[in-house]
């Protein structure tokens, strides 16, 4: 019961703001309009173009470029992180000298290396894959370095008591560490990984629902803009919605906040 | 003493290196001799360096001199015959109970498929049979330590090392602890080394009682024999006269430790 009416108030927040936008695009007020559909089209344009785009099929092509860009980029930053995460976490000195480069390379703004790609990758989708990359890979990375490090002494400690040698307490004590503390940040880096194909896309593509928003905005279709996001963000909100079942099936044995046990 | 001890310490000095080139001195020439099948608890105030000496009887540190024995061979490295039982958390979180007792016969080169029905029956022994799919944080503390228990049990190890094992323990579930464990242990009379700081616990557990002193450069002040009968309830035990005067003797003597030891506590 208390979900039903959770979900009634939460569509009664999109109907109330989709009638609002609605009232003040289509009528004036005071002879006014405030939100001209110039600038802000109105929610039928949108909802005609989503359904245009849905019932030409035109947009299934375009999600599937980002969805395989998106997967393709999470894939990959992940194994590379993974790889340097544990590299660097087991040999210290290594991850001493590199970590000044680690940080000039984190710090610095990913979109500016979108040309790069561009030239180096073509316009094809590995330009926008090795966007996303250089986006998940950091959070993978950081996250596994973190998880080998913050091992509890004591659990490492009984692991050796128990007998285990190098190899069993890489599979039994940092392997399920790292990967605990690289899943608890699977929201963070799936959505990285779209954020890099999306603008990568926008920035220069032959496809992919950044090149549609990008090519509505280049003919000052607004309406076609708003919808570009609309679609996306239905995309990320089932995305988002898949990732949680990953989530609640691998981190099975993790406590709940506020479910630790004393 | 004719025979080999289990677990030798000799002239064992535990010290680390400070800030500006000086020495801190833990523990300071203890000697320590745990027959096979005996079961001795150490008892000293907060901080003088019993958990230390139980990491040396271990393996896990290195003394700065002395060292120890393991049924006359000298230790190097870890000490492969010894089950430790920690105070703090040292279950893997991310094993359910049943999987983290059958571990550690699966290290050793036990295949699953035979590892998990013995890990069932330790699981079964600790009184834990129907929590075998729980994760640890499922279990309460005192089901923590009883898949503890089965966990170091079930490799069969010689020696038992246990560290205030149910130091974080409410008073009632450390007395159906302690009577768990001695039943478990008459069964085979492993050779046992247990820290403690309660010494009620100590006089009712085991079959010696050592008090080290306060720290720092804490030593051995005191050795008893507890003459009380196995097997023993720990409930009853703890009312029959022989246990009061042998607490109030060794009380006497680790009073003034206890003391010392919080006023240097302050001090610092």
């Amino acid at each position: 019961m208390a979900r039903l009416n959770l979900l009634a108030l939460q569509v009664f927040v999109a109907i109330v703001t989709i009638a609002i936008w609605y009232v003040l695009s289509t009528y004036p007020v005071f002879g006014k309009i405030v939100l001209p559909p110039f600038f802000f089209s109105t929610p039928v344009d949108v909802a005609k173009q989503v359904a245009a785009w849905f019932a030409s099929g035109v947009i299934w092509k375009h999600l599937w470029v980002t969805l395989l860009e998106s997967i393709l980029a999470f894939i990959i930053g992940s194994i590379g992180g993974v790889l340097v995460g544990f590299l660097f976490a087991l040999l210290p000195r290594l991850a001493a000298v590199f970590d000044p480069y680690i940080k000039m390379v984190n710090a610095l703004p990913r979109v500016v290396l979108a040309p790069i790609f561009t030239l180096w990758l073509g316009l094809g989708i590995w330009s926008k894959v090795a966007l996303g990359v250089t986006l998940v890979f950091f959070i993978v990375f950081f996250n596994v370095y973190q998880g080998i490090r913050e091992v509890s002494p004591t659990v490492l400690a009984n692991a050796r008591m128990l007998g285990m040698n190098g190899w069993q307490l890489m599979r039994h004590v940092y392997w399920p560490s790292a990967m605990s503390w690289m899943f608890s940040s699977l929201h963070t880096s799936v959505g990285f990984a779209v954020v890099g194909a999306v603008v990568g896309e926008y920035l220069g593509a032959a496809a992919g629902l950044g090149y549609l928003i990008q090519q509505a905005e280049g003919v000052f279709d607004v309406a076609g803009v708003f919808a570009g996001m609309f679609v996306l963000a239905a995309f990320v909100i089932v995305i988002d919605f898949v990732v949680t079942l990953i989530e609640r099936r691998l981190l099975i044995w993790r406590p709940a906040v506020g479910d630790q046990r004393p | 003493m004719a025979e080999t001890a289990a677990v030798a310490l000799n002239e064992v000095v535990v010290a680390f290196r400070v800030a500006r080139g000086g020495t801190f001195t833990a523990v300071d020439r203890a000697t320590l001799r745990v027959a096979d099948g005996e079961f001795v608890a150490i008892v000293g105030p907060t901080g003088c360096g019993k958990s230390t000496l139980l990491n040396i009887a271990a393996g896990l540190l290195t003394p700065y001199a002395g060292g120890a024995e393991i049924f006359g061979a000298p230790l190097a490295g870890l000490n492969t015959q010894a089950g430790y039982l920690f105070q703090a958390d040292a279950l893997f979180p991310w094993k359910t109970a049943l999987d983290n007792v059958a571990i550690g016969l699966e290290i050793a080169g036990t295949s699953p498929a035979d590892a998990k029905p013995r890990a069932h029956e330790w699981l079964k022994r600790v009184c834990l049979g129907a929590f075998a799919d729980r994760y640890p944080h499922m279990l309460s503390g005192g089901q923590r330590k009883r898949v503890g228990l089965a966990q170091v049990l079930i490799r069969d190890p010689k020696i038992l090392l246990m560290d205030e094992p149910f130091g974080p323990l409410d008073a009632q579930t450390r007395q159906i602890m302690g009577n768990l464990l001695l039943d478990l242990w008459s069964a085979d009379r492993k050779a046992v080394l247990f820290v403690t700081h309660d010494l009620e616990e100590a006089i009712a557990l085991s079959d010696r009682v050592v008090i080290m002193s306060a720290g720092p450069s804490s030593r051995m002040i005191g050795d008893w024999r507890v003459p009380l009968p196995r097997p023993r309830d720990i409930g009853e035990v703890k009312l029959s006269p022989a246990f009061h005067d042998l607490h109030r003797e060794i009380w006497h003597s680790l009073k003034a430790e206890v003391l010392k030891g919080y006023a240097q506590a302050e001090v610092a």
